[in-house]
């Protein structure tokens, strides 16, 4: 591949994903609605859809306070960490045969390290702002991430073990004949609710909690700062679905009468639809209902899992 | 590869020394996680990807975090800085500084030599690291693991308590029955 190629590559990852995140301000409203039997944002432009530009203008004409109580560097630089780390996990995606940013050997674990790298923006941006509920809100962000962090690395090692490999186009290529989420239904359904947690959605937005602590990490943010956790937010999505995809629904293989990046964009947009009917169904869960799922019942969960599977892979072998 | 190896280490001291002279605990600890990052980067150039993965994964990643939760909940404000500002005088690093530049000379004149025992320049595979781990170090991989078992078992003690019912009618009263 030519370096002209792979700037173009890069270029295009970013387009495309900036706008899915943009639009998915009018996606998710009109999704919403729908689930709500109400009819949404339907008056700018067609369908409403100029619902998006209308909220980033909003958006970027907001007085961009900085409060003379905050801690000035942190609190500009804590908005920035979660596009850029979200941006970085998406390098690794391959969306056809040979798009992908950096078809690293690590993959997975450069997924993993960027996502777990996201948690520094709502912890510092909840300590920067010098505020109670956004300290509450980033207390409870950090030790929801981290726990949730470690279900979303050991539901991803049974993938490993089946495909023998870290790398993305691998693992791909590993389901020609099978999808994963067959052979790893608890790994998915796990990664699938620890996604939810790390890009603290709701069911699971108890940083942010708006009936008990107002916005929790993000209270003392406005204007395009506040644009960057809501865009970081949106990306989060896109990223974990698109991960979804490849790890577990076969990525960018489906029958020959679409092209493989068609297929690809069809099965992440059906999850990121499932991101927002949980969003649409689901009431939030106390902080501690929170933490004793996870730790009570998906850790032993997915423990079971990579065991059952090392087992199965071995007596195969035999 | 080597200039990649060079920029990188020379970002990992420079902020680790960063760390030592913040007044503010959130800004040092920030400036660790830069650190971790470099030494990451050092890991990849040296063609060590899984180690460096693991090291922004669980250093940078989880270690670190768990710091800034204590430090949050520790509220500390202007009285600690200044208090740290007092701390870090001369006298008190005139010493260690002494010393590493003593290791730092050493280094240099083993680096300078004819035969460096340098860099290696093979590529260590995840496939690898995991069959060594799980092959010639299992007796470590067990051990460290009975570790950890120690410790969760010891933090489940700590963190188990009675419960207590707060209303006088639903409190129990062992010497009356």
């Amino acid at each position: 591949m030519t370096v002209m190629q792979h700037i173009w590559i890069v270029l295009g990852v970013l387009f495309v994903f900036l706008n899915i995140a943009a639009g998915l301000i009018w996606v998710e409203r009109r999704l919403l609605a729908l689930w709500q039997d109400r009819l949404g944002p339907n008056r700018a432009g067609p369908l409403g859809l100029f619902i998006v530009l209308a909220d980033t203008l909003k958006l970027f004409f907001k007085e961009d306070w900085i409060p003379p109580f905050a801690d000035k560097w942190v609190f500009i630089l804590a908005p920035a960490i979660v596009v850029a780390s979200v941006l970085m996990g998406i390098a690794i995606i391959p969306f056809a045969p040979g798009i992908v940013v950096a078809d690293l050997n690590v993959g997975l674990m450069f997924f993993l390290a960027m996502s777990s790298l996201g948690v520094y923006s709502i912890v510092l941006g909840g300590w920067a702002s010098n505020n109670k509920y956004s300290l509450l809100g980033a207390l409870r962000g950090a030790s929801q991430m981290i726990a949730y962090e470690v279900f979303m690395g050991l539901s991803l090692m049974g993938v490993v073990m089946l495909s023998k490999s870290f790398n993305l186009t691998n693992i791909v290529a590993a389901q020609q004949h099978l999808w994963f989420v067959v052979t790893q239904p608890v790994g998915f359904v796990v990664f699938f609710i620890a996604g939810l947690a790390e890009t603290h959605r709701l069911p699971f937005d108890i940083p942010e909690a708006e009936s008990e602590l107002i916005a929790g990490f993000h209270s003392e943010y406005s204007g395009m700062k506040f644009g960057m956790f809501f865009i970081g937010e949106y990306l989060g999505i896109s990223l974990i679905s698109a991960m979804t995809v490849t790890l577990f629904f076969g990525g960018w293989l489906g029958p020959a009468f679409l092209p493989p990046v068609v297929w690809f964009f069809l099965k992440t947009f059906f999850f990121i639809g499932v991101f927002i009917l949980m969003r649409a169904s689901l009431p939030r869960p106390r902080y501690d209902q929170l933490m004793a799922y996870g730790w009570k019942l998906l850790l032993p969960l997915v423990l079971l899992n990579l065991l059952v599977t090392g087992a199965i892979a071995l007596w195969l072998k035999s | 590869m080597s200039l990649i190896f060079y920029i990188s280490s020379f970002i990992a001291i420079l902020s680790t020394i960063m760390v030592i002279t913040r007044y503010q605990p959130i800004h040092a600890l920030l400036y660790l996680v830069v650190s971790f990052l470099a030494l990451s980067v050092t890991f990849l150039s040296l063609g060590a990807p899984f180690a460096a993965a693991l090291q922004i994964i669980v250093y940078a990643g989880a270690i670190v975090v768990l710091f800034i939760f204590v430090v949050m909940m520790l509220n500390l404000g202007k009285q600690t800085a200044q208090q740290e500002k007092e701390w870090l005088q001369l006298r008190a690093w005139l010493g260690p500084s002494i010393l590493s530049l003593v290791l730092l000379a050493e280094m240099a004149v083993l680096l300078l030599q004819d035969n460096p025992t340098g860099m290696p320049a093979a590529v260590v595979t995840p496939k690898q690291v995991s069959l060594s781990l799980y092959g010639e170090y299992v007796i470590a991989v067990e051990l460290v693991g009975f570790l950890l078992m120690t410790g969760i078992v010891g933090a489940a003690h700590i963190g188990k308590h009675k419960k207590k019912n707060l209303h006088r009618f639903l409190q129990t009263y062992p010497n009356l029955n």
